[in-house]
């Protein structure tokens, strides 16, 4: 035993161990056996089992139950029997539920951060200080939003089932990130937490079950991948919500595909980490270690992608290697730990491999001095200095305590290259100087930017990706939307039915008019140089049109990335735009009716209509394009943390057959009013009100490719925009067999869709409105923490 | 105890250069002592070895030399003989470092202290405010020295430092140093009066320019003391003058420490930030009065496994 005296004399840090007790005794009362949670009860643990253990010890530390199919059913049976009842709770009733359980986790708090530790292998610090916490504030957060549900998104309903799938990083805080909003809306859930780290769940379940949450509304079916696939193509659920890897997301992607399920997705990301030369250096290394050296680096937003300005890359990489030396790898349950184990040995293996790879491609390895732990799994922190954008330890993400680092020379390039991934989760953004920081936030594509911090988390702020990182958000108002859909509206027979034939063909004696394909603000001949030809409604065939085929929207989509500047347009000046095109087509009014009239067959009044309804809608949004704002969050510290509403980026819209100019309008007018460049396929029987329309965006100072038009089949047409890598979001009001195809393909880079499935619309009464802008935006936020 | 620090020419590019975050620093030094702690046995040889950092201090009105005696008692045996006895340090005198006095007891304090090995401090230049004349601010040095003082704990000019007088606080800490002689001097900042975290970073880059021998936080009659994120800031600035000049210039957190566990987040600091060399008396003090009877409870605590009382441990 070490004497007082010998600690006086080392200085050491000794041993600072938490009791490990209370979790084996919780784990005992169990008999280290666990089934799922379903309609309120723990279940017998079933024939097929998992083992979890300590990845510090590689000790056993329990046995649950790997869910299947029938185990999903049971469950989703639950939660679907429970549904209505919550939901009819109201806002209030949930309230009260979600505040005790969030009183249950304070309550309970040590347990669950030493459970936490035991399972996953994260310092017990980590658990205790900023886990647990976040778990409470989430739960507190959303019984606010339970009981202003009502009031706040009005018109608002809650999905019913949902499925949430999560990862094993932060196992009981991602299991809050998902549940408590979903309850707070009114939804019952099942949850599958990861196959390493169960067993934070299960004593969550029991501890909902002692707080007195109604049966059936929240399950937990434990289990691996097999489960979770189980869960995703269940039938009777209405929405997953998973994070976890890109490669995972995509797969639910492509079988959620169609089916008419909610999904959103949180996945990878490798994140730019940017320090200009004006940054305070020595906070910038605490800020590298909260990065990477956070949860051993096992965070799906770690900042693993230094980007340091030439001037100060020697100074901050010479301070970086002296504070990992004081960095200790260890036991997750000593208190003096700041690198725990790594959760599992295939992601050791990774690691390892990963590292190699990058020793192999050249880039100078850099370890502390002293030797890591050789039982458990392990990894000391690791810089690699001067990495190249092309070599793979900059490209994938390594998930562990690894970090890369390469220089910038101007913001610009450090935009570039922290632009330069398919990835889009969070960014940090280190600098003294409040003009270089606002400027280069919003130009970074990524849900979260910190400015002069990293990882710091709240329930009043939304998280999520852009790109291959996923969509939908998490925390704050802009969550609540992933769990949400609106009351619809009912649909008026007439819109949905084709019109009957009344009028007369095309007028005698005009001249035949060429219509072409408008793309770069040019009318562009179809690369097929094949026409279609369109008939009116009484069957007289009155124009051709181009026939458009995939390259076609290849040329579009460059056209639009070439545009993507329209974002960083006033808002003003897309709001003039949009009332311009308005004035514009207000002038031609009659001649836009009777063309409607004469193709379409509708009584000339009813085409007015439809042109003056146009009229407005674009009226509508130039009034929205300077007035939907962004947000400033109530996050409990000094800091401003800003929700804005960027553009997508370039969208493709496929617009509903009918009505041809209205639907046409009021799918394009949202997205070009948010600053997006749009690629929008026109109703394939009635095109020739779109094509028209060409005319009037070119004398109304739309700036060349904001939008383009590309005519033709859709069922050609659709599935290349979808599929295309280069497109950043979909829309599709078509066919239900046109959603399966467009989400489907969607998973390619996972660009966000909004599909209609099939289901008409009234585009007179509900096709405008908060959603479509919604649907043309991403929420960025922005961390601002001040102090003179 | 040698000197080491020698001080450099005034390098104003470099006081210029100085970025400090306000934010991400008082991140770190909350997470900091959540971070890092020591139990058992490590607690207790830490808590002793906080007793060796200390500079025993009485600086009121009303002192007196009985007062500064009993002081001086104390400071030569911090702790009971029968708790060092149990924690094993029975042969091994445990003391502290020094004592701080004004300038009109040093001679008391000098006496009182004669062969033991504890120092004298004296704290001088017109302490608290330090805006008496420049001339008698160098003579109450000289007189404390000539009195016996082996430290001389001046205050740095608070104005120069707000008007952004680099050259002009350099000069005057210079004077000081000339005047100290051999004496230890600890530059008092008086944080609390400097406004930014910034201005903390300058202020103690130029009294390291200038000469001093420790950096120190406060006189304890400003409104807010030593705090940790001010702390964090003054060490960082001792670390990039040891880079930039190899002299290795100590720390002095002064006011408001008054509990062992906030003594460990110091030393625990000292250490993480700058390395175990610097947990010596050569390098970091706590200036403090009331810290060390709640130390003794601490280790009263461990040895009879009941909560103390102060009562029970003698008076400094």
């Amino acid at each position: 035993m070490t004497s007082v005296k010998d600690a006086f004399d080392s200085k050491a840090w000794g041993p600072a161990p938490e009791s490990a007790g209370p979790a084996y005794d919780w784990l005992d009362r169990h008999g280290r056996r666990f089934g799922h949670f379903i309609a309120g009860e723990l279940t017998q643990a079933g024939p097929d089992t998992l083992i979890t253990t300590n990845p510090a010890t590689g000790v056993q530390l329990a046995v649950v139950t790997q869910g299947t199919a029938a185990d999903i059913d049971g469950a989703v049976r639950a939660a679907r029997a429970a549904q209505p009842g919550w939901q009819s709770l109201g806002g209030a009733g949930r309230a009260r539920h979600l505040y005790a359980i969030a009183r249950q986790v304070q309550k309970q708090s040590r347990l669950l951060a030493v459970l936490e530790s035991l399972d996953n292998g994260k310092p017990i610090r980590e658990s205790r200080d900023i886990d647990i916490p976040l778990v409470a504030r989430h739960f507190y957060h959303h019984a606010g939003w339970a009981s202003l549900m009502e009031t706040e998104l009005a018109h608002m309903a809650p999905l019913g089932v949902v499925g949430q799938i999560i990862p094993w990083n932060f196992p009981l805080l991602m299991l809050a990130w998902k549940i408590a909003p979903a309850l707070a809306m009114g939804n019952t859930v099942v949850l599958k937490p990861a196959e390493y780290t169960p067993l934070t769940a299960l004593l969550f379940a029991e501890m909902c079950a002692e707080a007195g949450l109604p049966p059936g509304v929240v399950n937990i079916v434990t289990g691996d991948g097999r489960t979770g696939d189980a869960l995703v193509r269940h039938e009777d659920v209405d929405k997953i919500a998973f994070t976890g890897s890109t490669e995972v997301g995509r797969a639910i992607r492509v079988a959620t595909a169609g089916c008419g399920k909610k999904l959103s997705l949180e996945l990878g990301g490798i994140s730019p980490f940017i320090v200009f030369d004006d940054a305070d250096l020595d906070s910038v290394v605490d800020g590298v270690v909260d990065a990477i050296w956070f949860n051993q680096g096992q965070v799906c937003c770690a900042g693993s992608r230094i980007l340091v300005q030439e001037p100060v890359a020697e100074a901050l990489y010479a301070k970086l290697r002296a504070r990992m030396e004081t960095l200790r790898v260890g036991d997750p349950l000593d208190k003096s730990i700041d690198i725990g184990a790594i959760v599992a040995p295939v992601q050791l293996e990774r690691i390892r491999a990963l590292v190699a790879e990058g020793v192999k491609d050249g880039a100078a390895m850099w370890q502390p001095s002293w030797r890591c732990p050789t039982e458990g799994l392990f990894y000391p922190p690791t810089l690699f200095a001067g990495v190249a954008p092309a070599s793979t330890i900059a490209q994938v993400e390594i998930f562990g305590p690894v970090v890369v680092a390469m220089t910038f020379r101007t913001p610009a390039e450090a935009v570039e290259l922290a632009n330069n991934t398919r990835y889009g989760l969070a960014a940090s953004v280190w600098t003294e100087n409040v003009n270089t920081a606002l400027d280069v936030a919003p130009q970074i594509k990524a849900g979260t930017v910190w400015v002069n911090c990293t990882n710091v988390f709240d329930a009043a702020s939304g998280f999520g990706g852009y790109r291959e990182s996923g969509f939908g958000r998490e925390g704050g108002k802009e969550g609540l939307w992933e769990y949400v859909k609106a009351v619809p509206a009912k649909v008026s027979g007439a819109i949905a039915a084709a019109p009957t034939a009344t009028s007369s063909p095309a007028e005698a004696g005009s001249i035949d008019r060429t219509y072409k394909l408008y793309i770069g603000r040019k009318q562009a001949r179809p690369d097929s140089e094949y026409s279609l030809p369109i008939v009116n409604a009484a069957g007289v065939p009155v124009a051709l049109v181009a026939q458009g085929s995939r390259k076609d929207i290849r040329n579009a989509v460059e056209a639009a990335r070439a545009a993507v500047g329209w974002g960083r347009a006033t808002s003003h000046l897309r709001a003039q735009v949009l009332y311009y095109i308005g004035e514009n087509l207000s002038v031609r009014r009659a001649e836009f009716a009777r063309g409607i009239a004469a193709l379409t067959g509708v009584t000339a009044a009813t085409a007015r209509r439809e042109v003056d309804q146009s009229v407005e809608r674009l009226f509508c949004y130039a009034a929205w394009a300077d007035k939907f704002d962004g947000q400033v969050h109530a996050t409990p510290f000094r800091n401003i943390t800003f929700a804005m509403n960027e553009p997508l980026g370039v969208v493709g819209v496929v617009a509903p057959e009918v009505p041809s100019l209205l639907g046409f309008l009021s799918v394009v007018a949202p997205v070009v009013a948010m600053g997006n460049a749009v690629v929008a396929v026109p109703s394939e029987r009635w095109p020739l009100a779109a094509l028209d329309l060409a005319q009037i965006f070119d004398t109304s100072d739309v700036p060349a490719g904001v939008v383009n038009i590309v005519t033709g089949k859709r069922a050609e047409l659709a599935p290349v925009l979808a599929g295309h890598d280069d497109v950043d979001a979909m829309w599709s009001f078509g066919s239900a067999a046109e959603s399966a195809e467009v989400e489907r393909l969607s998973a390619g880079n996972l660009k966000r869709t909004w599909v209609s499935d099939g289901e008409p619309r009234d585009w007179v009464r509900s096709g405008a409105g908060p959603e479509f802008l919604r649907q043309a935006t991403q929420v960025k936020n922005i961390w601002v923490p001040y102090g003179a | 105890m040698e000197r080491t620090a020698v001080g450099m020419p005034l390098d104003l590019d470099w006081v210029r250069a100085v970025r400090i975050n306000r934010s991400a620093v008082e991140r770190r030094a909350d997470t900091l002592p959540k971070r890092r702690t020591v139990k058992k046995e490590w607690q207790l040889g830490w808590l002793l070895r906080a007793v060796t950092l200390m500079d025993l201090t009485t600086l009121q009105g009303d002192d007196t030399a009985d007062r500064v005696r009993r002081l001086c008692a104390k400071a030569l045996r911090p702790i009971r003989d029968d708790l060092l006895e149990a924690l094993g340090f029975a042969e091994r005198p445990v003391r502290v470092t020094a004592v701080c006095v004004y300038h009109a007891f040093v001679e008391t304090a000098v006496r009182a202290l004669e062969g033991s090995g504890v120092r004298v401090a004296a704290v001088s230049t017109g302490f608290p405010a330090g805006l008496s004349p420049l001339a008698q601010r160098i003579a109450e040095i000289e007189a404390s020295v000539a009195a016996g003082a082996t430290e001389i704990d001046i205050v740095i000019s608070r104005p120069l430092v707000l008007a952004g007088d680099w050259t002009g606080l350099y000069d005057e800490v210079r004077a000081f140093r000339a005047a100290a002689g051999e004496a230890h001097l600890k530059t008092i900042l008086a944080t609390g009066e400097l406004g930014t975290l910034r201005d903390v970073y300058r202020a103690s880059l130029v009294c390291m320019m200038a000469g001093a021998d420790f950096i120190k936080t406060s006189t304890g009659k400003e409104p807010v003391n030593a705090t940790l994120p001010v702390g964090l800031v003054m060490v960082r600035a001792i670390r990039a003058y040891r880079e930039r000049t190899g002299q290795m210039v100590g720390l002095k957190p002064a006011g408001g420490i008054r509990k062992a566990k906030e003594a460990l987040d110091w030393m625990a600091m000292m250490k993480e930030e700058l390395g175990d060399e610097y947990l010596r008396p050569e390098r970091f003090r706590f200036g403090a009065s009331s810290l060390l009877t709640d130390i003794e409870r601490q280790l009263e605590f461990h040895v009879t496994g009941r909560y103390s009382a102060a009562h029970r441990h003698a008076l400094g």
